[in-house]
């Protein structure tokens, strides 16, 4: 674990290594975005049974590449009722807290580049974390200030989303990683990633084994609530409601076009991959490597690590596109209920839980097995009692309905008559219809004796003679010419 | 110690020269090709609403959410610190913490009873 950087190991480097680095982290941003692009379309294109890009480049991966560099040589549009200054600066307060974000992930240990040992991270502080959170909330401001400045009715909706849904969303962000602190005891992102090194030697009732030391394992609620809260935060499906397409047209960047569209798009995913690169560090383990591999002892050493980490947070890019290929959008008033009626409180709850948990093993001296009895047990039933009660309550109206539909309903329906249709020729002939058929309860159930009537195909064939084939349900010319068509 | 932060000035500046040189660089690359029509706010091909200056009124959802933000952000803000440092602080901050979240959690069932966090 000597590779293991600290505090200490930072602000050290020769100007050229911080140069590097720099260009190092701005690049790696846009290639990540470039790639997620594609990546993205490809794999929504394969759940959609489709192709998906496949023509620019090897195997459709230069698509994005292609995609952007047409949009420079688009028309740059400044909409006449635009608040220039501001439409033409909104573009760039987006972008750039979204690359200073990232400047605090660690990428991987301390490496050797051109024979100097650094840290592979741009910049570390005791409050490291807070740079990220600090950032995504100035984030805000542009998408904010594009909408508002386009002068026009869409954009202007969907910016007013966008803030409401992002500053609700990092409530519950904020409150989902206060329990990493409490774990890792420092909001550094290389200390936090040192937290998760795996000496976790758990003790329950004089059975010694080793723990899962990833706080995802450790602190699932909190990696649940992080995980959700994202998804809002970065606006992406199925809580992309600021540019909800058959509402909001575009949403905040309906009226911006050319290159000022390119830098929102860039700031929408490289705000993706720090908040992936995010999920990674804080509760899978940061660069250190998963557990099949780090039995080799190699694994967490020189460049490997930055492997390792990639694949991470490609993982969690995968899962991002996967929830967009899958989950239909939400109503505006559906999520903003979720956020602040489910995520907050259960995210309060649990820091509260946690804390307990861990101060009480600590002053009575327990060990993990018995924490896990004495404390735990107690604390789930007490949330689990009162879930059940919220749920029983919110439930009510529901189960009250259920209860008098059991019981035979209070005012049955009536069978639905239908004004006589007006017949208009015989291929005009209405079918038999009747009301919708209600069960003694009120509700629609399908006819009980429905009787299936025979397939007209096998009436069809009925005079067909014997040795005839009938193989084929189609049917066929008659093999002997008919006798009247011989006559006429 | 504010040296640590030096190579985020960096940084900053080359994700601000990229994106400036894209928004000046953007009208001089593009074609231009004149429409009134073109530069008129975009709804959809019906006539355009005239917008108010400074965007007019909008529902005031936004200005409670606004707050209500403000003060679990502050929430958290004590929370950070108080996470780091709890295991130093002992029983008497969980305790301190306790009450602390209890009062805004009292606030919070107000708001949420006289159907603040309601949207619509």
């Amino acid at each position: 674990m000597n590779d293991s950087p600290t505090l200490a190991d930072f602000g050290q480097d020769v100007w050229w290594l911080v140069l590097i680095k720099i260009v190092g982290v701005f690049a790696l941003l846009v290639v990540m975005t470039l790639f997620a692009i594609v990546f993205e379309r490809k794999v929504v294109a394969r759940m959609q049974q489709r192709s998906g890009p496949n023509r620019v480049g090897p195997r459709g991966y230069l698509q994005s590449l292609a995609d952007g560099l047409k949009l420079a040589f688009k028309e740059d549009i400044m909409p006449a009722l635009a608040d220039r200054p501001v439409y033409f600066l909104a573009p760039v307060i987006a972008t750039i807290p979204a690359f200073l974000a990232f400047s605090v992930i660690p990428l991987g240990p301390e490496v050797s580049i051109l024979g100097q040992r650094t840290p592979l991270q741009l910049i570390d502080a005791p409050i490291g974390v807070l740079v990220v959170l600090a950032c995504s909330a100035m984030g805000v401001y542009g998408i904010v200030l594009g909408g508002w400045a386009s002068g026009s009715t869409y954009p202007l909706l969907g910016s007013l989303r966008s803030a409401a849904q992002m500053v609700s969303y990092e409530i519950a962000m904020g409150l989902s990683i206060v329990a990493v602190f409490l774990y890792a005891g420092t909001m550094s992102t290389s200390g936090i990633v040192a937290a998760q090194a795996g000496d976790n030697r758990l003790d329950f009732f004089g059975l010694q084994f080793d723990g899962p030391s990833w706080y995802a394992v450790l602190l699932p609620v909190s990696f649940i609530i992080y995980v959700i809260a994202v998804v809002g935060e970065t606006n992406r499906a199925p809580f992309d409601l600021p540019e909800a397409e058959s509402e909001l047209v575009g949403g905040f960047h309906t009226e911006y076009s050319s290159l000022k569209f390119a830098l929102f798009f860039l700031a929408e995913y490289v705000n993706m991959v720090t908040v992936s690169a995010l999920a990674a560090t804080l509760f899978l383990g940061g660069w250190r490597a998963p557990w099949p591999i780090s039995i080799w002892d190699g694994a967490n050493s020189g460049w490997w690590p930055l492997l390792w980490f990639l694949l991470k947070v490609v993982a969690a890019l995968f899962v991002f596109i996967w929830l967009r290929g899958t989950l239909p959008r939400l109503r505006y008033d559906q999520f903003m209920r979720f956020g602040w009626k489910v995520l907050v409180p259960t995210a309060l709850v649990w820091i509260l839980a946690v804390a307990t948990m861990r101060t009480v093993s600590r002053e009575a001296d327990l060990s993990s097995g018995e924490v896990a009895v004495y404390v735990g047990l107690p604390i789930a039933a007490v949330v689990l009692a009162v879930l059940l009660v919220a749920s029983r309550k919110s439930n009510e109206p529901t189960r009250i309905a259920a209860v008098a539909a059991a019981a035979g309903s209070t005012n049955p329906t009536e069978p639905e008559v239908l004004p006589p249709v007006r017949t208009g020729g015989a291929r005009h002939r209405p079918a038999q219809r009747s009301g919708p058929a209600r069960a003694e309860g009120g509700f629609p159930v399908p006819p009980m004796d429905l009787v299936v009537p025979p397939s007209p195909r096998l009436a069809s064939k009925e005079p067909v003679a014997a040795g005839a084939p009938v193989a084929s349900g189609r049917r066929r010319p008659s093999p002997t010419p008919r006798k009247d068509s011989d006559d006429a | 110690m504010l040296a640590t932060y030096a190579p985020l000035v960096g940084l900053f500046v080359l994700a601000a020269g990229f994106a400036l040189f894209s928004v000046t660089a953007a009208p001089f690359i593009g074609p231009r090709r004149y429409n009134s029509a073109k530069l008129e706010a975009y709804e959809c091909g019906i006539e355009p609403v005239d917008q108010p200056l400074s965007g007019g009124r909008f529902p005031i959802k936004y200005y409670l959410t606004a707050m209500l933000f403000i003060v679990f952000d502050i929430e958290i803000v004590f929370l950070y610190p108080w996470a780091v440092a709890n295991d130093q602080l002992g029983v008497f901050g969980l305790v301190e913490m306790v009450v602390f979240i209890a009062t805004v959690f009292i606030a919070y069932a107000y708001v949420w009873r006289r159907g603040g966090l309601e949207w619509d």
